[in-house]
């Protein structure tokens, strides 16, 4: 296997994606399921160590570890409903439909007979959380196997029932038929007056993406009607009889401590109540408008240290690295070759620095919790991508065992990585506690992009040396606080040093769609482009040169063919390309821009991308994520950051801080290649990847001007 | 707090007058549907009709739409039917999380109403305001035309 194939095949864990995380045993009572469940049939899929090794995290330095544990189940009911249950959970991405084709392909049942729990801590098995890309290539998998084998045990019972050899027995449309004698039955009916519990230890034998039905098509979102009519209830739309709505008294700057605290107005409002513990303040209140008057009337003093301001943000980077071991292992270097060697005798050097700053997911939710005590036992709806995070929180905040603690995850109105945490339900719960009534407690806008957490901020330095005919001999890489995913280059470089500096951050940070793949992608991208053009290369011809990982190529060759790269292209128009590969997918995008020499506005023209990640398990959906990734990419490429003072956001707001709209929209084609014969890779992701290092190379092409900030031109479009 | 009566998709309300008409519908009728997204009417989430036009229920308050017909996502499906404005939404899945949708779907409306067969460019202009962070522009685009056709051979 060369190196390029392990890094194909190999995910690593990120750092941001590490901060907690439990290795828990799920304690699956068989008998209090079938109370739940009703009769029918229950096949369990126990994972296997290896199988455990990425979901957990136990691959990590340091981890427990990990007991075997259930990784997915469903139940064959005898009402001919099959419900599946999984810790996985919805927040746009389509998982709720392209899990429900994983499960009819291998069941042999109509997608419409299929339901899903998601996410439901009581009810589901254990699940780290749903990022990383994951779910394809583990729930899918996983499902399908658990399916298979469900099927399998379908066609034994059909085949003792009818004295036959099971062999001949064919399983399709919820229904076992025996050809030969032309006799079937239904799925229901096999398992009426039955409480069948199956565990499968092995893999069955799943059908090839060639051979698929339900797969590989472009299923519908399942439940589109409750969306389309207002129907689905977020997170930020549940209710209880007599809840009490909180809002939680924030600090008056980042760091600031309580100093002192007059509660005495805001409780003469009827029905309100307050409540101190620590340094949390918070109001509940029958009505929302009663809480916010609560909350305005609270008198607090705040004790103030002063802080990082956002134009020393990159300064401050490169000077507060954090020494000893990074739990990726990124911190020690990853070499080979000597660089230094290389660099001297090279044709030709190359330096760059590229700065990324602070950008905010801005799910167009916002955190929303609602919580419910019953004696010592917590429940709460609430939007996160880490339910069982969640609860390892709320059981921490309360010191109450995780069993006492139920999260529950109701379809969320997006994430994009910013919903690992659970700040509003240990709100929420500790508000509900005090007023022995349940507590919603929503953020605001300027709550969630104040009090959530951000993409890291970063610095990149690249030292790269030529050699004259275009091959790269020499390759220094070194990432500040960005993060480590997709550090590493594809690029076929004798001598390299790669190394991710962890430092202190002056704001929260934590996950984001891509992670630091985007700035790793943006800076490598682009200095591809800056070693290409000082070698006077066609930047494709130079990628190619130095590239041998054919999925790799395969996409910047697809890519570049649709996009017509080598046209001639009109005055004032630039063209430019990035690309590469990051959790299993490999992507190539090629941007078009125009520079509005009498204005200066930049207009972004046309993105073409092309993307593999195995087989394509929905295609739409996939086209569909590959559009949304590259118009929320957008944000960060061009003018999204977050300008922060002295412990303050300065930017809280929709009309401050700018996402991308209707008018910023490219024409946007995608190109899938669809590859049967590899396993299907998660595609949310790293489709964004290309898109900032191509836009900034198209810019240069078009301006002469290199741009090595995210974001590239935050003055409204206008080059400076 | 003074009461007030609202003509919420075809209903009378009574609701409290000193509040923001997206409150009224969200708590005190429970018509979850219309989003809370950012409260100064950057976003569109919480977008309804007020006598056939759109307008941004987070800054407006309830006790200035009296007397006028409110209409929400909840009430554009006859019984069973969708409007083919929902319709199109699903046809051209031109949603991921959906936050946004009921907000958009609204919009559209409004944009309809005012203009039967918009182009692309008029669509991009009119739905400045409504953001989907999910990133599904070009297929809202696509949707609100889609739509356009069919209510024209619907004749709606």
């Amino acid at each position: 296997m060369s190196a390029n194939e392990k890094l194909q095949t190999f995910i690593e864990p990120e750092r941001y994606e590490l901060t907690a995380a439990p290795a828990h045993r799920f304690e699956l009572d068989r008998r209090e399921f079938f109370k739940f469940l009703g009769g029918g049939m229950l096949v369990v899929c126990v994972l296997k160590d290896a199988c455990a090794f990425q979901e957990s995290g136990a691959g990590r330095p340091h981890a427990e570890p990990l007991p075997k544990e259930i990784g997915a189940w469903l139940h064959i009911g005898e009402n001919d409903v099959v419900t599946v249950y999984t810790g996985k959970v919805e927040v746009g991405q389509n998982i709720r439909s392209s899990l429900t084709q994983a499960v009819a392909e291998e069941l042999r049942v109509p997608t419409s007979k299929i339901q899903f729990v998601m996410g439901d801590t009581k009810l589901t098995p254990f699940d780290m959380g749903t990022f990383g890309s994951r779910t394809t290539p583990t729930m899918n998998l996983q499902l399908r196997k658990v399916s298979a084998a469900a099927r399998d045990l379908l066609i034994g019972l059909a085949a003792k029932q009818w004295q036959v050899d099971r062999q001949r027995l064919v399983a399709s449309v919820g229904t076992i038929t025996d050809p030969q004698s032309k006799r079937s039955i239904e799925y229901a009916a096999l398992v009426k007056g039955q409480q069948l519990t199956e565990t499968i230890p092995e893999v069955d034998p799943l059908s090839p993406a060639t051979e698929w039905t339900v797969q590989g098509k472009s299923l519908p979102k399942v439940d589109g009607r409750d969306f389309v009519t207002g129907k689905h209830r977020y997170p930020y739309d549940q209710t209880l009889p007599d809840m009490l709505h909180g809002k939680i008294l924030r600090p008056a700057s980042f760091g600031a401590t309580l100093a002192s605290l007059d509660t005495k107005d805001a409780e003469k409002i009827p029905g309100v109540i307050v409540v101190r513990d620590a340094n949390f303040v918070g109001v509940a209140a029958p009505t929302v408008e009663a809480a916010s008057r609560a909350l305005a009337a609270l008198k607090a003093g705040w004790k103030s240290e002063p802080q990082i301001s956002n134009n020393e943000l990159f300064d401050y980077l490169k000077k507060n690295e954090i020494g000893g071991e990074d739990p990726t292992g990124y911190a020690k270097q990853h070499e080979q070759g000597s660089v230094e060697k290389a660099l001297a005798s090279a044709d030709r050097r190359l330096q760059a620095t590229y700065t990324i700053n602070y950008i905010a997911h801005v799910p167009l939710e916002p955190r929303a919790t609602l919580a419910q005590w019953s004696g010592d036992e917590v429940t709460v709806w609430t939007g996160t991508q880490r339910p069982f995070g969640v609860r390892k929180e709320l059981a921490e905040a309360f010191r109450l065992s995780e069993d006492k603690v139920r999260v529950l995850m109701p379809d969320t109105g997006s994430a994009y990585g910013g919903k690992h945490t659970g700040e509003t339900a240990i709100e929420a719960a500790r508000l509900a506690r005090a007023a022995k009534k349940p507590v919603k407690l929503v953020w605001t806008r300027e709550e969630e992009f104040t009090w959530a957490y951000f993409r890291p901020a970063g610095v990149i330095d690249i030292t790269g040396g030529l050699h004259k005919d275009g091959a790269i001999v020499a390759w220094d890489f070194h990432n500040y606080n960005s993060g480590a995913a997709g550090i590493q280059t594809f690029y076929d470089i004798p001598n390299q040093r790669i190394l991710f500096h962890p430092t202190r951050s002056p704001l929260r940070q934590g996950s984001y769609r891509g992670l630091a793949a985007t700035a790793n992608h943006f800076a490598r991208e682009s200095f591809m482009d800056e070693l290409a053009h000082s070698l006077n290369m066609d930047p494709l011809e130079f990628r190619l040169k130095n590239l041998t990982n054919d999925r790799l190529r395969a996409v910047f060759e697809a890519a570049a063919r649709k996009f017509g790269w080598g046209q001639k292209k009109p005055a004032g128009h630039g063209v430019g390309m990035g690309g590469g590969f990051e959790k299993g997918g490999n992507v190539a995008t090629c941007v078009e821009v125009n520079l509005d020499k009498e204005t200066g506005d930049l207009h972004v023209l046309r993105v073409v991308t092309a993307f593999e990640c195995g087989a394509v398990v929905n295609p739409d959906n996939l086209r569909n994520q590959i559009e949304g990734a590259n118009i929320m990419g957008l944000g960060g490429a061009l003018f999204e950051a977050i300008q922060f003072q002295n412990g303050h956001i300065l930017n809280a707001r929709l009309s401050e801080y700018r996402v991308p709209r209707f008018s910023d929209v490219p024409l946007i084609e995608t190109v899938i290649l669809d590859r049967k014969d590899l396993p299907s890779a998660g595609a949310g992701e790293t489709p964004l990847v290309g898109l900032a290092p191509a836009i900034g190379n198209a810019i240069f092409d078009a301006t002469g001007v290199r741009r090595r900030t995210l974001p590239m031109i935050p003055n409204r479009l206008k080059m400076s | 707090m003074s009461r007030i009566r609202l003509n919420v998709n075809g209903n009378t309300h009574f609701a409290d007058a000193d509040t923001a008409l997206l409150s009224v519908l969200r708590d005190q009728l429970d018509l979850t549907g219309t989003k809370y997204g950012c409260g100064e009417g950057q976003c569109g989430a919480c977008t309804v009709l007020i006598d056939g036009r759109s307008q941004r229920s987070c800054i407006t308050r309830a006790s200035t739409v009296v007397g006028r017909q409110i209409t929400t996502i909840e009430g554009l499906a006859k019984a069973d039917r969708l409007h083919p404005l929902q319709q199109a939404f699903l046809d051209e899945q031109a949603m991921q999380c959906a936050y946004c949708t009921p907000g958009m779907i609204m919009s559209a409306m409004s944009l309809l109403n005012k203009k039967a067969n918009p182009s692309a460019t008029e669509i991009a202009d009119f739905m400045e305001g409504n953001v989907c962070r999910c990133g599904t522009y070009p297929r809202i685009v696509a949707a609100i035309q889609r739509a356009a056709k069919a209510m024209k051979e619907a004749g709606l």
